[in-house]
């Protein structure tokens, strides 16, 4: 099964009942596949004018309670930007994916890269935090794009599937699990604030339809949901619970494969350039060398780089000029070297090899 | 073992369904690895068009072809992109009525288009003969396997067709290796 | 329950001015629902960004106080994802036909079941009087300071021509008719466009020689043209004043809608 169809499986399985996008390459392929499956599971499937409407019409969805998502690229995730803004100050679950391809502008529509990794973590304006998901295979597209619904309704948060052109594209075994796990939205409490937390940091959710009454606004809101945009605190106590009910809970966020924690050189990955990797220590069978994959990009659970305790090195090779390398380095006195790649293909496994042998 | 195999040709000819067959014969019928990729672009829609597919008994760990241990070739322009840089050791299956030039290292010349159009009636189904004769020559998939692959594959209605197609695959290929 | 049941109380005062025309839209859109008999369980109302749009946060319903420009496009994914609710929009000029236009057009092509309802004050207030896609040509805002050299749209027209099940227009004037108007909107399945001319004494009217609230209130009374008498002075070949302004209902059909339960 290809990639993209596996995500847009995956988010069936997960329950998603609406998709709204705008074709683009090369993520059309998941919105063809709703197209043709929404409609026979009493889901609904729009093609709107553009991404901005696409993705606001997943947002207007998500309030009636249904699980909902989008997928798209680059230049339609540029267009998406201020609603997904609005998502996270009106904490709205729903799930974006991001088939990467290289950029700026239309750049290189039909090869693949991972150039909007700072974009979904930085590219609405303000404070906030966000869940990306990195899947590195064709199971990994179907498995992550189910759990992403779950981490969006736990949250309370747009959680991004940043994949790129080669996962989404190439075709591979898919093993489909009897049972989806999920982890839904939990409904507000009749008579409690709709914007008050609790020690989660998540309030209930109040859904349209159910009598609640709720006012949700993207402007800075009291606990409830009245606008109050003058008030220094009430926006100030405000970002920071929407920034940290996502980064206090990174750790157990976090999901990773973890190879050779004993080593000096260590790897580390995140989609399509993780096989390459995996290729090097598969070919090399060296065991001071060492792989951490991320499935979780962000939040950056910088912990996971001390279950590597013997790490003189990290290697960080990415279809980008070094955007989580620059995350990595923030966190480690140990060298970091990024690797680069640009033009649409994927790091050779024997070039990595060679850099291996070169630090020897 | 990991075995990767290229194809190319033109856009039309069913280049990237075959890729498709061959990684689901692998992983649907002989219980084995594959990953299937394919350039996308303009190329899809005529022009040089390639896919590849890599199987093996492990998990594909790079999903790219870097070095073809096999290549199927089926215009003279996608041996021009696709097939020039061959190394010594590889094999080549060309679709010899439509592509000239030969490579350096082990050739493999089925007449596929023209058998089609002349014995089964259907330019089309060239690229089933080039899998017929790819799976008779090289074994990289069970001839069970892309029996039941094609079949899964192929429109409805087309069946025996497609299933003549893939025999005379077999059949030519047999012929250049034994006789 | 009357209308001003359908306020909520713990937030007043609100945002408008003194004089401004939006109190008496949201006034004759709450009579109309009201009349319907629809319960604030099953209404939800949707907006963008402006003084207009502040209206869903005085309502005690569901209600999703979005981005400039896209509350149809949000309005469009509640209805679709759910249509037992009822889904009614408030917009202003600028909101619908400026940075909204394209969502505005494809939701009269879809007809998809909503309820739009735009408060047309020919600027944009929120911001503090900056032209709008309906200021009229010639007049004043702060961006067009020598009087506006760009054609005014017709925010009817558009929505007539793109495939509305039902259009009118009225102004803060004409509140019987307005309540009506609103009315029928709402019993009619498809895309509904009601546009409601509002006096903005703050930010057009200074400017534009309304002195007094009353003034623009006036001229709305004065220059309003009923669309049959309309009709019948140009089938005698009469021109009508660049300033007049037709109300009514000027679209009525039965395209088959989106967003409908079947
Ligand atoms: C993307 C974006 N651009 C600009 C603005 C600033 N802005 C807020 S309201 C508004 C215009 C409001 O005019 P209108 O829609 O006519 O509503 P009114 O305030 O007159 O009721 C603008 C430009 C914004 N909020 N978002
Ligand atoms: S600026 Fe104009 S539209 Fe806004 S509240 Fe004041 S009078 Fe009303």
């Amino acid at each position: 099964m290809q990639g993209n169809t596996a995500c847009a499986e995956g988010a069936l399985a997960a329950g998603c009942r609406f998709f709204g996008g705008y074709p683009i390459t090369p993520s059309t392929e998941i919105a063809e596949h709703m197209a043709l499956k929404l409609p026979k599971t009493g889901g609904v499937f729009i093609q709107m004018e553009d991404e901005i409407a696409g993705i606001a019409a997943v947002i207007g969805a998500s309030w009636t309670g249904a699980r909902a998502m989008t997928a798209t690229s680059g230049p339609g995730f540029s267009l998406m930007m201020e609603n997904l803004g609005f998502a996270v100050m009106t904490e709205t679950p729903c799930v974006v994916v991001n088939i990467q391809r290289g950029g700026p502008s239309t750049g290189q529509p039909t090869m693949a890269a991972q150039g909007d990794m700072l974009q979904c973590r930085f590219g609405s304006h303000g404070d906030y935090s966000v869940i990306a998901l990195s899947p590195a295979s064709v199971q990994e597209m179907y498995d992550l794009t189910a759990e992403a619904f779950n981490l969006a309704d736990r949250f309370r948060i747009p959680v991004f599937v940043m994949a790129d052109e080669i996962i989404g594209h190439m075709r591979e075994k898919l093993v489909v699990p009897d049972t989806v796990t999920r982890d839904d939205r939990i409904p507000l409490q009749k008579g409690n604030l709709p914007f008050r937390a609790g020690d989660s940091l998540v309030p209930g959710f109040p859904a349209f339809g159910k009598g609640y009454g709720v006012h949700v606004t993207g402007l800075t809101h009291d606990e409830r949901g009245y606008p109050c945009a003058t008030s220094p605190s009430v926006h100030e106590d405000l970002v920071t619970r929407l920034v940290n009910k996502v980064e206090s809970a990174r750790n157990t966020i976090a999901s990773c494969d973890v190879i050779n924690p004993d080593a000096q050189v260590v790897f580390i990955s995140y989609g399509a350039p993780s096989r390459a990797v995996e290729q090097v220590l598969h070919d090399i069978r060296r065991d001071d060398v060492g792989h951490l994959r991320l499935k979780v990009v962000w939040p950056f659970a910088e912990s996971l780089l001390s279950r590597f305790a013997n790490a003189e090195t990290f290697i960080v090779p990415e279809l980008n000029m070094g955007q989580i390398a620059r995350e990595i380095e923030r966190h480690t006195d140990r060298t970091v070297i990024p690797v680069p790649k640009l033009g649409g293909e994927l790091h050779n496994p024997s070039d990595l090899a060679r850099l291996l042998e070169e630090l020897a | 073992m990991r075995t990767e195999i290229r194809f190319s040709g033109f856009g039309g000819q069913g280049i990237i369904l075959a890729a498709v067959i061959v990684g689901r014969a692998a992983v649907m019928y002989d219980n084995k690895y594959a990953v299937q990729t394919q350039v996308y672009g303009p190329e899809a829609r005529g022009g040089a068009s390639m896919s590849a597919v890599i199987i093996d008994d492990e998990p594909v760990l790079f999903p790219k072809v870097t070095s073809p241990d096999i290549y199927v070739i089926m215009s003279q322009e996608g041996f021009e992109k696709y097939g020039v840089s061959v190394s010594g050791g590889a094999i080549m299956l060309v679709d010899s009525s439509l592509v000239h030039s030969r490579p350096s290292c082990r050739c493999i010349e089925i007449p596929a288009t023209k058998e089609a159009r002349e014995s089964l009636g259907r330019d089309i189904v060239a690229n089933i003969i080039m899998l017929g004769a790819l799976v008779a020559a090289t074994g990289v998939v069970s001839r069970e396997a892309i029996e039941k692959a094609i079949l899964d594959s192929v429109p409805r209605g087309t069946e025996e067709l497609n299933l003549k197609a893939m025999k005379k695959g077999f059949e030519l290929a047999e012929k250049v290796m034994h006789g | 329950m009357s209308y001003d049941e359908w306020f909520r109380d713990d937030r007043l005062p609100h945002i408008y001015c003194a004089g401004c025309g939006n109190g008496t839209v949201i006034n004759c859109t709450l009579s109309a629902v009201d009349q319907m008999g629809w319960t604030k369980d099953e209404t939800v109302f949707v907006s963008g960004i402006g003084c207009s749009s502040r209206a869903p946060g005085y309502i005690v319903a569901d209600s999703l106080h979005t981005t400039h420009g896209r509350a149809i496009a949000f309005a469009t994914g509640i209805k679709m994802a759910n249509p037992d609710l009822r889904v009614i929009v408030f917009t202003g000029d600028g909101d619908l036909a400026a940075i909204g236009g394209n969502h505005f057009i494809h939701a009269c092509r879809r007809n998809i079941d909503l309820t739009v309802v735009c408060m047309n004050n020919m600027i944009y207030g929120m911001t503090g009087g900056q032209g709008s896609p309906t200021t009229p040509q010639g007049a004043l805002s702060t961006t067009t300071p020598y009087g506006s050299a760009e054609a005014a749209f017709d925010l009817c027209g558009l929505a007539a021509a793109a495939g509305a099940n039902y259009v009118a227009r009225y102004t803060s004037y004409h509140v019987k008719e307005l309540i009506r108007a609103v009315r029928t909107g709402l019993e009619t399945p498809g895309f509904s466009f009601i546009e409601a001319l509002v006096q903005c004494p703050t930010n057009f009217g200074r400017r534009n020689k309304f002195r007094q609230v009353m003034d623009q209130i006036e001229f709305f009374k004065s220059h309003a043209l009923l669309v049959q008498k309309a009709d019948r002075m140009r089938e005698e070949g009469k021109k009508i004043p660049d300033d007049m302004i037709v109300i009514g209902e000027l679209a009525r059909r039965n395209r088959p809608p989106l967003g409908v339960r079947k």
